[in-house]
């Protein structure tokens, strides 16, 4: 990392840090979304913008991971812990079985697949009311206590959100540049060269998927106790389209990118409430406008901003 | 004969379904938009009719006139020199999210300048049964499904029989070439963008009568085009019929003897099969990919 980019990051963090103390119990809520969301589209960064693959599966991690530690949590007394990795192993599984026959076919068709995938796992969420109770829902999801530290308030629990972004942040960035990572990216240039010089393109793009779908669960594990009320309502295809209209606004393939297509898309149309009905219209409207002006993303306009003025500035 | 009864709502169903496909495969073909805002596209026409009706006093007739023209300017004609246009150059992903966002916006603007209770939508035939051979068959959906192979023989005719309809053939299937050889590529394109017009209005005004008019009802007529395009084939007009036809019997009689709960899956695993296995859909030929 550059220097100014440290001094960025520690800026951030320190104003992600102060953050709840001057805002709502509402605002603590949507910085904590926006956590949440965050964690969910790095997974979909991972397969998409890293790998090359379109998923529309990732709201049905990210409920496979909720309804996973809510059903735990509520009902059998499991620690959060325990719950919480429970969702991510169990999301890595099933991505991996899910994209080892879906693998086989690529883009437009593995979009199509994935979107099945979603609305089948949101009927069973909705039709096996034995487990998952159905259109009723679970409630009173506890927020856990670590080690005696309670996260039952929301500035707790948003700083257990904050944290395990971090985590996160931390664990894929040193991912991307691994050799692993490297490989990723060699399977979205340009597989067949990829796959000439030795890389097993089946076994990492398989990879990719599962890691990027265990991190769905990782969100869906704290969406549950953040909201402490979940049905199956959230989980269909439309949390897929959102997340992936989050990588792309933010810019697919830039590690800051889901970050800041999660401000985008949790924080924007809180903002555009004031518009009151509109605001879903006006919010639709400068996606459209964005993708228009510039379909990389947020970091793609920010980087052809930025270039022009460097070069002129270089000897 | 419950059998017939349900092969027949089936069939209608499975007819509009095809309209909806029909245009959407046509969009992929020629253009390479992926239209996420198919089934949105379905849901505007009524309302186009339904607000002539309201605010324009007009007879019904009429109303559908006027409803067919807006759809024609705003569902082709802008849709395609507004949003795809500029997105072509960029690859399938941007406009895939921009029509994503289109969805939302004819959604909830329906819902904010129209209505969001459903609305009765008058039905342009009789709501009568007949009786034939013991089984009560509706004429509505006799109607339907007439009208469906109406147009899409129409179509067909067009296409392969007419010279602009050649012209957007070899469009679709190689724009250079077409180009080289004095094809007006960027009018035949056009005219796709008008025939998936005017085919998802048709599919509207035949649909709306019976789920009635409501700004949400795009969401499962959309992901019933895309599967019935997938199943049928991508790449040809008579492979998405087929998928329509397919989809909307199969959803029906699963309705009928499998689990009204799980009636929405049944069709979902016929894509993944069909995906997995035929990739190419069951009446499409392989797609060629170039390295």
């Amino acid at each position: 990392m550059k220097r100014w980019q440290c001094v960025a990051l520690a800026l951030v963090v320190a104003a992600l840090i102060a953050a709840p103390f001057s805002l709502k119990p509402h605002g603590i809520y949507l910085l904590s979304m926006w956590a949440v969301m965050s964690i969910a589209a790095i997974g979909l960064n991972l397969t998409l913008g890293y790998a090359g693959q379109i998923s529309l599966a990732q709201a049905a991690f990210v409920g496979i991971g909720a309804y996973c530690t809510a059903i735990l949590t509520t009902m059998h007394g499991w620690p959060f812990p325990a719950t919480f990795a429970l969702g991510a192993v169990l999301c890595f599984v099933v991505g991996w079985l899910l994209g080892y026959p879906a693998l086989r076919v690529q883009h437009h068709y593995l979009a199509f697949v994935t979107l099945a995938f979603t609305t089948l796992v949101f009927l069973v969420l909705r039709n096996e009311e034995w487990l998952t109770k159905g259109i009723y829902g679970i409630v009173g999801i506890p927020r856990p206590t670590l080690l005696g530290w309670s996260t039952k308030e929301p500035r707790d629990f948003y700083y257990l959100c904050l944290i395990v972004l971090g985590l996160v942040s931390w664990l894929i960035w040193h991912l991307v540049r691994s050799p692993w990572g490297r490989a990723f990216m060699a399977l979205r240039e340009n597989p067949v060269r990829a796959s000439s010089l030795g890389v097993d393109t089946r076994r990492y793009t398989l990879m990719a998927f599962a890691i990027g779908s265990a991190l769905g669960g990782v969100a869906g594990s704290l969406y549950a106790p953040l909201v402490e009320f979940i049905d199956p309502t959230p989980f269909t295809l439309a949390l897929s389209l959102n997340l992936l209209l989050m990588v792309i606004v933010g810019g697919s393939g830039y590690f800051v990118g889901p970050f800041l297509g999660a401000i985008v898309s949790v924080l924007l149309p809180e903002w555009l409430r004031v518009a009151e009905g509109l605001y879903l219209i006006i919010y639709a409207v400068a996606v459209m406008a964005l993708m228009a002006v510039c379909p990389s993303g947020l970091l793609g306009l920010a980087e052809r901003l930025i270039r022009p003025a460097a070069k002129k500035g270089a000897p | 004969m419950a059998l017939l009864q349900i092969l027949i709502s089936g069939l209608a169903t499975g007819a509009i379904y095809a309209l909806v496909a029909v245009g959407f495969m046509l969009l992929w073909q020629t253009s390479q938009t992926i239209n996420f805002a198919q089934g949105e596209f379905v849901m505007l026409p009524a309302f186009f009719v339904l607000a002539a009706m309201k605010f324009g006093g007009l007879p019904f007739g009429w109303a559908l006139v006027i409803g067919m023209l807006a759809s024609l300017i705003v569902l082709g004609v802008v849709f395609k020199y507004l949003l795809v246009d500029p997105m072509l150059k960029h690859g399938v992903l941007p406009l895939v999210i921009s029509t994503i966002a289109f969805a939302l916006f004819l959604k909830e603007g329906v819902k904010e300048w129209y209505a969001a209770e459903a609305q009765p939508f008058p039905a342009v035939w009789s709501n009568d049964n007949i009786e034939i051979g013991g089984a009560v068959l509706s004429v509505q959906n006799l109607v339907i499904i007439a009208v469906a192979i109406a147009a899409v023989a129409l179509l067909q005719w067009f296409l392969a029989r007419t010279r602009t309809g050649r012209c957007m053939q070899a469009t679709a299937q190689n724009p250079a070439l077409a180009r080289i050889l004095g094809v007006r590529v960027e009018l035949m394109i056009l005219y796709t963008f008008l025939i998936n017009a005017a085919l998802v209005a048709l599919a509207s005004f035949l649909i709306s009568p019976i789920y009635l008019a409501k700004f949400s009802n795009g969401e499962t007529l959309g992901l019933a085009a895309f599967i019935a395009a997938i199943v049928g084939g991508f790449n040809q007009v008579r492979g998405a019929i087929a998928g329509g036809l397919v989809l909307g019997v199969v959803d029906n009689l699963a309705a009928a003897y499998i689990s009204t709960q799980y009636r929405a899956a049944i069709p979902l695993f016929l894509l993944i099969a069909v995906i997995l296995f035929r990739p190419q859909g069951l009446l499409g030929r392989a797609e060629e990919r170039s390295v």
